[in-house]
């Protein structure tokens, strides 16, 4: 559907086609509500369901069964009767429900009555020396590139870091044919006895047996080095080597090619942040999550979040979330009848969400790979330092808003995605304060660049929408 | 109950309540700063940064020069060079229409004894300003106008308050004023502080607090957008207005590209939040486009709007209250007072310690407001 004209205003816009913003869209356009649900990718699936009907990996144990159950899913978003665009990046959100889209090339503004954010988690970012190099990349990265085109690293490949995804995607590279030099875990020892009071939800659950089944199987073919409490990558153009040191003090170098990092992801928060939607900090998760009551409605009348970028709780989770939203979109607008009961899903969503305490315990990442060494890049796009960010504290800085001011951090075009968390911890350590008084960086629209040509052409009717009554 | 006391409570912690504070302090007097937020949160942070002396109204040119004099030793008065740079300010016509108006304006600065604005043709345009389209006939040049970094120009005049005595209270809220026995007491969110005398610095929120003293005035809370490109090569220095069109435009060390003109979003004071109009920062791109061919490929980063004060006639409100005694206004800058904010805080410290100044400020008198049929509000 590319290239074509949006209409000026729609009863709900859901952004991001993952798990939640299928379900959202689906729940809404079947009762009847004209419903737009705007995607980046190719194609629907969102992240866990990437590239979910176009995948050139057609051995279904690669990718496993619970991607496969993504099919069901856009199946049913097509039969809604929603109008679906992919392609389609969200640049601006504000308060009174304005959009604005680029799509192929082109950008508008369009209104809308509700929006449901369903633009899922982002992996958090990882600051060791070295990572900016050629050769180092994200988990996920990696995980795209399998899904989307079939493709495996080439050379020698080092996994690092921490959470349930990790080893998921060590499974479905070796089942994919690839190979994995060594894993370096960097879950600290003690997480365990942190995570066992948390243990019946987690036994209760059926990620316990699936994850026992991963950890078999990538454990059979992958040398893992436990407790790893020091990482960086090495080499002077591109990648060469890995360093690490175990809790034991031992410190090792193995040769790279590849290094995938990952110590697990949080909600991507910058579209709502951008709608001045209310976040918290999750103390446990070290992160920001929408302030949400039970429906994914935020601090801003009309817009909901649904999904891992409501608090991560995976795909299952995120699918529950995303028909809470819709159906409460469809309550709040009057529309339809006969509508499911939520309670139910919220049910269901309970017991989904159970087993996260202990995850979240046990995976929880080590101060040392959040908080790095001085000498260590935190902000990538303009390259500042640790030791830059904790002098600017130490001059007087009390948040990520005035570091902008000393040190040009979170400004550049990643809007604080691969910085933001770091540096509001950062600061709070340096400040003895709490990350939540620390605040995060402001997020200012455009979320991702735009060129300036698209703005400069964006056709512009007379603002006859702002007349859009919310209902 | 026995709050804090001070000679001067300065309300508003924007360049122009911080340089006010820091003049007072340099005077000896005692200085209590009350900020609902944190010092330099909204316009005086998050504007363009422009030091201009270029095409302001006359009532304000003595300000202006006071200023420029302190701008170009800034680093002597904070200990800090505010990022301040020279490279000048053009104001471009781009029509012969509008160099006439120019050419007039000039004239008539100059019959008034003001020096610092001077005309320019097509060829001395093209030699300061190689990317200006082929089609502008001239402009008018203020060649010691720059810019600096308005976040850590308002940290730097804090800090150096504070380093001479003043003190700061920041994320407390005025909630009402009144006068006892020659001292004004000011309640707060964090209990009552006494002073003498007040100065109302409040910038967007300073209609609110005028209204306490009984002289409200006719303030527009509004929210002047900016936006910022990617990277480009560099390839101009001097800071660029257009009128007609409604731009300005400066290139940063960086290579990044600062876009204003003071096109409006909304303002919600009471939530500290903006919403941007992208109908209008189209025009902005468009314009853009239209006279920098170099920009074309570029990319927007960013864009922001900043909560401000304005008047009805676009000059501040500057000088004693013509109602309540001991209490000074200096607010409404209408989105041009981050280049004025050292010079009126110079100019308001001699004004609240003896009385009178010797840079005037004819024309900012509160009182333009209140010779109006009052049924007429």
């Amino acid at each position: 559907m590319s290239g074509q004209r949006l209409k000026e205003s729609y009863d709900v816009v859901v952004v991001g086609a993952g798990p939640a913003g299928l379900a959202a869209a689906s729940e809404a356009a079947r009762a009847g509500l004209e419903t737009l649900l705007v995607d980046e990718n190719v194609g629907p699936g969102g992240q866990i369901y990437r590239a979910i009907t176009t995948t050139p990996v057609h051995d279904r144990s690669v990718l496993g069964k619970d991607y496969w159950a993504g099919v069901a899913l856009a199946d049913e978003m097509r039969a809604s009767g929603a109008t679906v665009v992919q392609g389609a990046m969200v640049w601006s959100l504000d308060p009174e429900l304005q959009l604005g889209i680029s799509l192929s090339g082109a950008s508008q503004l369009i209104s809308a009555r509700r929006v449901v954010i369903a633009t899922g988690s982002m992996e958090r970012p990882f600051p060791i020396p070295g990572w900016t190099l050629p050769g180092v990349m994200t988990a996920g990265a990696a995980q795209t590139m399998l899904k989307s085109s079939g493709l495996l690293p080439a050379g020698k490949t080092v996994l690092a870091g921490t959470g349930p995804l990790l080893l998921l995607l060590a499974a479905q590279m070796l089942r994919a044919g690839g190979s994995i030099d060594v894993i370096l875990d960097t879950t600290p020892s003690g997480n365990l006895t942190k995570a066992l009071p948390h243990a019946m939800g987690f036994l209760l659950s059926p990620l316990l047996a699936k994850g026992l089944a991963l950890k078999r199987e990538v454990g059979r073919k992958v040398r893992v080095v436990r407790h790893v409490t020091l990482l960086a990558a090495n080499g002077e153009s591109a990648l060469k080597s890995v360093t690490y040191t175990t809790s034991g003090g031992a410190t090792a170098t193995v040769a790279a090619d590849n290094l995938l990092l990952h110590q697990g992801v949080v909600p991507n928060p910058n579209l709502a942040m951008a709608a001045d939607v209310a976040h918290d900090w999750d103390v446990q998760q070290h992160c920001w999550c929408p302030v949400l009551d039970h429906d994914g409605r935020t601090s801003v009348e009309g817009i909901f979040v649904a999904g891992d970028g409501a608090g991560i709780a995976g795909a299952v989770a995120a699918e529950l979330r995303g028909r809470l939203a819709g159906l409460a979109v469809v309550r709040d607008l009057g529309a339809g009848s006969g509508l499911p009961d939520s309670q139910p899903i919220r049910q269901r969503l309970q017991r989904e969400e159970r087993a996260r305490p202990f995850l979240d315990a046990m995976f929880e990442p080590p101060k040392s790979m959040r908080v790095p060494a001085d000498s260590t890049v935190v902000c990538r796009c303009e390259e500042v330092t640790a030791g830059e960010v904790r002098e600017a504290a130490r001059l007087g800085c009390t948040g990520p808003n005035q570091l902008k001011a000393f040190l040009r951090t979170g400004m550049g075009p990643c809007q604080g995605r691969m910085c933001g968390l770091t540096l509001t911890e950062l600061i709070a350590e340096a400040r003895q304060a709490a990350p939540a008084d620390v605040g995060h960086l402001r997020i200012r629209a455009p979320v991702k660049p735009i060129p300036l040509s698209e703005l400069a052409d964006m056709p512009v009717e007379e603002p006859a929408v702002k007349a859009v009554v919310r209902g | 109950m026995a709050g804090e006391s001070a000679d001067v409570v300065v309300i508003g912690a924007g360049i122009h309540g911080c340089s006010t504070a820091l003049h007072l302090a340099l005077r000896g007097a005692s200085v209590i700063v009350i900020e609902k937020d944190h010092a330099g949160r909204h316009a005086s942070g998050v504007n363009a940064g422009g030091v201009r002396q270029l095409a302001r109204h006359v009532a304000e040119i003595p300000l202006s020069i006071s200023s420029m004099e302190i701008w170009e030793r800034i680093g002597d008065l904070v200990d800090d060079d505010c990022g301040f740079e020279s490279h000048g300010q053009v104001l471009v016509a781009e029509t012969e229409e509008e160099l006439d108006v120019l050419r007039e304006r000039v004239a008539d600065l100059n019959a008034r004894g003001f020096v610092h604005e001077e005309l320019i043709d097509r060829v001395e345009l093209r030699r300061v300003l190689p990317a200006v389209s082929e089609m502008c006939p001239g402009g008018i040049i203020s060649r010691r106008d720059g810019a600096a970094q308005p976040y850590r120009t308002t940290q730097a005049f804090r800090r150096a308050g504070i380093a001479r005595g003043a003190r700061y209270r920041e994320g407390v809220r005025v909630m009402g004023l009144g006068r006892q026995a020659g001292v004004w007491r000011i309640e707060t969110t964090a209990g009552t502080f006494s002073a003498p005398k007040v100065v109302n610095a409040a910038g967007a929120w300073a209609a609110r607090l005028s209204a306490m003293i009984g002289e409200p005035v006719p303030l527009e809370v509004i929210a002047p957008m900016l936006m910022i490109s990617s990277r480009v090569p560099h390839f101009i220095d001097p800071v660029v207005i257009l009128r007609s069109r409604k731009l300005s435009f400066k290139q940063f060390g960086n290579g990044t590209v600062l876009i204003g003109g003071g096109h409006l979003g909304t303002p919600y004071p009471d939530s500290n939040c903006t919403v941007l109009d992208w109908r209008k920062l189209k025009e902005s791109a468009r314009t853009v486009w239209e006279l920098f061919p170099v920009m074309r490929d570029a990319g927007i980063v960013r864009a922001w709007a900043g909560i401000e004060a304005r008047m009805p006639d676009d000059i501040p409100v500057v000088g004693p209250s013509r109602t309540a005694e001991g209490f000074f206004h200096q607010f409404g800058f209408s989105a041009h007072g981050f280049q004025l904010g050292p010079g009126t805080g110079a100019m308001m410290a001699e004004l609240v310690t003896t009385g009178r100044s010797n840079v005037p400020i004819d024309g900012l008198d509160v009182a333009r407001f209140q010779t109006k049929d009052p049924t007429s509000a």
